[in-house]
Parts: structure tokens; C-alpha cells; sequence
């Protein structure tokens, strides 16, 4: 099978495919000499606010004895959470704030409030998932490793209990995203290097240590008297900012449109075919300004699988020219309210538990198999575009 | 002066403490928001005055934030960053204060050149209250003290402002010895401290003050430096000015063997050949590209398409520092090469010696 076999393609020359990359190029190009005052202006002030949230959602929580303030507490460090990680860190580790040379907003130091080690993240999701969307075997966000996203994948009686898995996926996300990069089908097989785990782990342990002490000691010890109630509220934040930021995520490429691909899709893969596949990997949902800001702008998954390190504030206006393109080449855009998006999405999980033949209504699948997933060194050059990553100090 | 918090252990502790309710941010995050200047991450300055001094230079008064040390020596530079349409830029500026006195602020005295868009910008476009980022003093253009008996300052054009914070230091301090001070610009509205310069050597009878206007009068040659100070070869000199200017007297004090009682300040990046250039990765697994042993890390990076962070780009903030993965570089300065394992390197002052790869 090769890209051109991929059934949403068939139509377009390699011409075109080549004519459509230097369009998005353009694209790209436009946004970069325009970034300037307005966009620092912008991310300045959302993290300002989510400051703010963040310190008064605190405050708040010392009297959460009292039910109002637990409410009012939680609301507030939650959204803070939500915005801290979606709008803020997700963007600003993918380098789109770089422009600015400023160390205080920098990919290349900026840690989020999570349990996942920034540079970990930077790898598994930046690199990999940026890289190779959708790519089974290659793209660990498939699923992550829990559950079967794609008919191409193998069925096995452990998939019937999916609609378990997701649950717990959805309250734990971030814990599920913090083993993330380890790879844990690797560690199964015996093919991880045994030091770069160790220093993974050690890392993830600082990480997840700072986090716990600070949400589930340190400020419920301060609140004194009401430290079950501040626990209670911290945890339930973390709650709220797992669910929200776990689904915005499954809906960015799990909604029905949104395609998977196999490893011989990338030999010899071009830049303007690699656009291609980002358009056709994503999935888009639409709302209103706080609902993007508070997803960090993935509801323009497509447009950020496009131009990953370009301000995520810009993402609205490059989304009407990107669908222009779609809507000229006769690409599928896929796009849908955020609860049809998600439903989709439920759907296919609950669906993809049962094997295949259970399901009658799609075609057939590329015979699954099993593949050995490859090294970093053995993986084509990465786009500049994906951001930095280290492995540095294992070296 | 150590800022508030840190003066005792118990403040200490306290930030510590701050540190693990902020976390992954520091408290200082936190506390900027109430207040710009309280915050280490990056050191930062409140802009008080900017002061004509002529029509195209002017004194910046700074009022520096937490985290700031007063005690820099005369004669030292600081970085500034400034914020324009929403990208930080970095430059270098001799300090002109003088070092605690002056209540709590610095100054750096600043000439817009016609092709620097940083200077001019800082002389013409900035607001008293402008919140600026700043790089701690550095430079070894400085005066020992006690200073030496008899000394002598070769000036040409806005290379007086280090001289003046040396000036108004050992003025304030009294020890202001045998001093010949040589001072070149082009016509007086152009000569900075002019008034200043002329009253204090009115004062110091020991200060001997040559202005010369090269407009009118030429360059000073320096074969001719006897005109100006008979007995220059008895004095130490500290010089400041345009390039071709230190390079001609560099040449001539090491011809007469006196290249040991020379101190030199430039402003701008002298470098050296280069090295052999090679393979640069980008961070392992990133971007790859061959690079000649002229162009720096910082340049071949950005050409590459990768995001580095830079400051004054001539090798003195070290805000585009990285750790070096593998490798070695050659530093364009000195010609040294150097380069091991997880050291870092300013990568804008640093070309690659052979392939090497960056930990970005």
C-alpha cells in the first residue's frame, strides 16, 4: 500500500498533492513575518489570568470547610489547571511562543503542572506523535497503548474491557500520560535500554513528588482545619482538568473521517505529503472563544497538526484558509460540534472491543500484525517544525 | 545587595517552601504580578529618566529589580533587553554610574547609530516606567584600587561611557591620580559629558582633559600621541573607541613593547578565523546540517529552522548558552577549541570544530 492508495487521495495527482504543500507553505510563511506585539500581548494576558485563577482558586480552598468556597475553590483551580496545560504548556512546549526570545516563555524550559516531565512530553508527543500521526505502530497516542482506536489493530479479549479502560483513562489521564513516554509495550518486550529507563523513571518520580507534596499535602496541611476538604477539592481539580484535557484529545483524532495509516505510507514521504496526512489524520470541532481557548485552540486540531509551533492564537484565521484548500482539492475537513465529535469517538471505542467480524458496517482491515517499533535513531529526520526534544544527558 | 528574601537562612527556607506551593512555576512567578522588579527568573529593571546627552545619545536611568548586585566595578558592562513588537532584543552598554552611590538605580549612557535599530529605539523611542530585562555586569575593562600613579584615556566617540563611570568613581572616591584623558568626537554637539568632563578637570588638578573634534582638527594619529601626552610610555592606558582606532594602537604599543600596560574594551566582536566547520545536530535525533567553520551555531540553528534562544549575539550574556551532546566547537574569539560532554557553549560566538551535536 502506498500514499496513494489511500482512498481519500486517489483523486489528486502528485502535482497537486506537491501544489497544495507550497499553499500551506505560504501559509506558514505569512504567519511567521506577522507574528508581533498582538500575539505576545495575547499569551501574556492569558497567563495573567490563569496566574490569577490559579493563586485565588488557592485562597479560596483555605476556608473549603465551607461548602460554597470548596465549590467556588475547585471551579477556580480547575479551569486554572485546564487552561495551564492545554493553552499555555501544551503550546508554549510545542515552541510556538520561541519567536519571542523570551527564557520565561520558552520551549526549551518551560515545565507544566502535571505529572509528565516536560522533556518527556516533548519527545512522545512532539516528536512522535507529531511526526508519525497516526501512523499505527509508530503513533503511541493510538490508544496509548490501552486501547484498540483502529480496525487495523489486533482484537484480543482483553480489548472487552474498553469501555472500562477509557473510564479510568479519562480520571486518570495524566498518570496514564506521565508512563507515557516509557513505552511500555517496549519495556514488555525487552527492547527498552535499561539506563534510558532508569532516568525516565527518575525523572517521572521528581516530577510526580513536587506534584503530589504540593496538591495533596502542602496546601491541604496549610488550610489547617480543613484539610480534608482542600484534599478533596485538589483532587477533584486534577479530576476536572483530566477529563476535559482527555477528551478534547481523543477528539482531535478519533472522531469518524479522521484516518489511520500503516508505516509504508511514510517511505519516501514528502513534506507536502506529510501535510496531507495531518489534514486527514485530524479532526476539528467548533465553539465559541471560550471553548477554544479553554481546549488550547485544539479545536483547530488540524490546523495545529499542520503548523504545530505557530501561536495557537492565530490557529482561527489560518483554519478559514486551510478549509479553503480542502474545500478546492476536494479534501475531506472534518468538523462537528464537540459532543458529536466525542460521540463519534465513544462510539468507536465501544465498538473497536468487539473483534471485527462482530461489526459489519466497515470494510475490511490490512491483515493486523505485529511490529517491532523503531529505535529514534532509526526513524527518518524529524521537521524542525515539531520542537526540541532531549535525550541528551542518557547519551 | 541580595534581594529581601534571601539575606537570612530562615528567608531562605521560606523560598524553598514558596517553591514547592509553586510548583512547576516559582514563587517569583507569582509575585511579578504584583510587582515587575520582584522577580530572579530573569532580572529585570524599571526605566527611570532617559537624559539627553546629545542630540542622538542619552543616559538610561535604570531602577534594577530583585536579584540585582550594585558592587560592579567601574568600567564594566551590562546587557539589556528590550522588549520591541513583542521580541526581546539584547545589547551591551557600558555602565556610566558610578558603583552604590548613585541611590539605587544604574545608568548606561547610549548613542543611536544610524544602522543600530536597538540604540536608536533606546535613545529616542523609550518611555520613563518601560519594564526592561537585564544581564548582571560584566567585562575586565576596570581600574585596580588603588589606581596605578599615573594614568592615561585614549577616547574616541561613545567609548567615554565605561571611561566615566571610571571618572565620577575615583572622583567620588578621591584617588583620582595623574590622569591624561584624550577624548575624540566629532564636533562638540556630539561630545557626551562635554560640560561634565570640562568642570571636573577644572576641579582635579591632577585630570588633563584634550578634547579634540576630528571634524575640524582630523583623527588623532598615533604617531602623534606624544602632542597629546609627552609622557604616555610612563602611563598606564585604558582605551575605548571605534575598532580600527584600539586595532592601530594595539599594533603600536606592541611595537614598543608596551602592549602589557594597554587595556582595551571593544564593543564590537573581533573574531578569528574560524574552525574546521562539520555536521551540527540540532538536538539528537534533530535536524542535521553541514556548517562551514565561519558560521556560528546560533546562525546555522536559526537557518536550519530551529527556535534558539539569543541575546546580544557577540558572546557576552550567554543567554543562547546550550549543553553540547558530542563534539567539539572552536570559540571565534579566542580560537580556542574546546567542548566536552554536557558543557555549554554560547553558540553565538561558537563554530563547529569537526560534528558535534547540541542538547537542545
Amino acid at each position: 500500500m502506498a500514499f496513494s492508495d489511500v482512498r481519500e487521495y486517489t483523486h489528486l495527482t502528485d502535482e497537486e498533492i506537491e501544489a497544495i504543500g507550497r499553499e500551506l507553505d505560504e501559509i506558514r510563511a505569512e504567519v511567521e513575518a506577522s507574528r508581533g506585539q498582538a500575539d505576545r500581548d495575547y499569551v501574556t494576558r492569558v497567563i495573567t489570568l490563569q496566574r490569577r485563577l490559579a493563586a485565588a482558586g488557592r485562597i479560596t480552598l483555605f476556608a473549603s470547610f465551607f461548602p460554597p468556597a470548596w465549590l467556588l475553590g475547585t471551579a477556580m483551580l480547575g479551569s486554572a489547571k485546564i487552561l495551564e496545560n492545554m493553552e499555555i504548556g501544551h503550546n508554549t512546549m510545542h515552541g510556538q511562543w520561541d519567536w519571542m526570545n523570551d527564557p520565561e516563555i520558552h520551549s526549551s524550559n518551560w515545565e507544566w503542572d502535571t505529572t509528565q516531565p516536560a522533556e518527556q512530553w516533548k519527545h512522545s508527543h512532539n516528536y512522535i506523535h507529531h511526526q508519525f500521526t497516526n501512523v499505527l505502530g509508530h503513533d503511541n497516542d493510538i490508544g496509548y497503548g490501552i486501547l484498540r482506536m483502529s480496525r487495523d489493530q489486533k482484537w484480543t479479549p482483553y480489548n472487552l474491557g474498553q469501555p472500562v479502560y477509557n473510564a479510568l483513562l479519562a480520571l486518570f489521564f495524566e498518570w496514564g500520560v506521565a508512563l507515557h513516554d516509557l513505552d511500555i509495550e517496549a519495556i514488555r518486550k525487552g527492547q527498552k535500554d535499561p539506563k534510558l529507563l532508569k532516568k525516565q523513571l527518575k525523572q517521572i518520580g521528581d516530577k510526580v513528588g513536587k506534584q503530589a507534596f504540593k496538591d495533596y499535602l502542602m496546601y491541604p496541611a496549610l488550610s489547617g482545619p480543613s484539610f480534608f476538604h482542600t484534599l478533596s477539592a485538589n483532587v477533584t481539580a486534577n479530576i476536572m482538568r483530566n477529563v476535559w484535557s482527555y477528551m478534547i484529545i481523543f477528539c482531535g483524532h478519533f472522531p469518524d473521517g479522521a484516518v489511520h495509516f500503516t508505516e509504508e505510507e511514510l517511505e519516501d514521504e514528502t513534506r507536502a505529503e506529510w501535510y496531507l496526512r495531518q489534514m486527514l489524520g485530524s479532526a476539528n470541532f467548533e465553539g465559541g472563544t471560550l471553548l477554544h481557548l479553554m481546549s488550547g485552540q485544539l479545536g483547530y486540531q488540524i490546523e495545529h497538526h499542520l503548523f504545530p509551533d505557530l501561536p495557537s492564537n492565530r490557529y482561527a484565521e489560518i483554519a478559514v484558509k486551510v478549509k479553503d484548500i480542502c474545500r478546492r482539492y476536494d479534501i475531506p475537513y472534518t468538523t462537528g460540534p464537540l459532543h458529536k465529535q466525542y460521540g463519534q469517538t465513544l462510539r468507536t471505542i465501544m465498538k473497536l472491543s468487539l473483534p471485527n467480524r462482530r461489526t459489519e458496517d466497515n470494510p475490511a482491515p490490512i491483515a493486523p500484525r505485529e511490529r517491532r517499533r523503531l529505535r529514534d535513531d532509526e526513524r527518518p529526520t524529524r521537521r524542525s517544525e515539531l520542537g526540541k526534544w532531549s535525550r541528551a544527558a542518557t547519551a | 545587595m541580595a534581594p529581601l528574601i534571601e539575606r537570612t537562612s530562615a528567608l531562605q527556607r521560606l523560598r524553598t517552601l514558596g517553591k514547592g506551593l509553586t510548583t512547576p512555576l516559582s514563587p517569583d512567578d507569582y509575585l511579578a504580578l504584583i510587582n515587575p522588579l520582584w522577580t530572579q527568573r530573569e532580572l529585570r529593571g524599571r526605566v527611570e529618566k532617559v537624559v539627553a546627552e546629545t542630540e542622538n545619545a542619552a543616559t538610561l536611568v535604570i531602577r534594577p529589580g530583585w536579584g540585582w548586585s550594585f558592587d560592579h566595578a567601574p568600567g564594566q558592562y551590562i546587557g539589556i533587553g528590550v522588549e520591541i513588537d513583542g521580541r526581546f532584543h539584547w545589547r551591551s552598554y557600558s555602565l556610566s554610574s558610578v558603583p552604590l552611590v548613585e541611590g539605587r538605580t544604574v545608568s548606561i549612557t547610549v548613542k543611536a547609530m544610524p544602522e543600530g535599530f536597538l540604540s536608536e529605539h533606546l535613545v529616542n523611542g523609550l518611555e520613563p516606567g518601560t519594564i526592561v530585562r537585564l544581564a548582571t555586569p560584566q567585562g575586565d575593562f576596570v581600574v585596580p584600587d588603588p589606581p596605578p600613579e599615573k594614568m592615561l584615556m585614549l577616547v574616541g566617540g561613545s567609548g567615554i561611557t565605561p571611561i566615566m563611570s571610571i571618572l565620577r568613581t575615583l572622583d567620588r572616591r578621591g584617588s583620582l591620580p595623574d590622569a591624561v584623558l584624550s577624548y575624540s568626537a566629532r564636533h562638540r554637539e556630539d561630545m557626551m559629558f562635554h560640560d561634565e568632563l570640562h568642570e571636573l578637570a577644572q576641579r582635579a588638578e591632577h585630570l588633563t582633559f584634550v578634547p579634540r573634534f576630528t571634524d575640524d582638527e582630523g583623527m588623532l594619529e598615533i604617531e602623534r600621541l606624544d602632542d597629546v601626552c609627552h609622557d604616555w610610555m610612563e602611563r598606564e592606558t585604558w582605551a575605548c573607541g571605534p575598532a580600527p582606532m584600539l586595532d592601530a594602537l594595539t599594533d603600536h604599543y606592541r611595537r614598543l613593547g608596551r602592549e602589557d600596560h594597554l587595556h582595551v574594551e571593544r564593543f564590537n566582536l573581533a573574531v578569528t578565523d574560524g574552525g574546521e566547520g562539520g555536521t551540527v545536530t540540532f538536538g539528537v535525533g534533530g535536524p542535521t546540517v553541514e556548517v562551514d567553520g565561519a558560521t556560528t551555531l546560533l546562525d546555522a540553528g536559526e537557518k536550519a529552522g530551529v527556535n534558539m534562544l539569543f541575546g546580544c549575539r557577540m558572546g557576552i550574556c550567554h543567554t543562547c548558552d546550550v549543553p553540547l551532546a558530542s563534539g567539539r566547537v572552536r570559540d571565534l574569539r579566542s580560537g580556542d577549541e574546546h567542548g566536552e560532554p554536557g558543557e555549554y557553549v554560547q553558540t553565538c560566538i561558537s563554530v563547529a570544530a569537526g560534528d558535534c551535536t547540541l542538547s537542545l
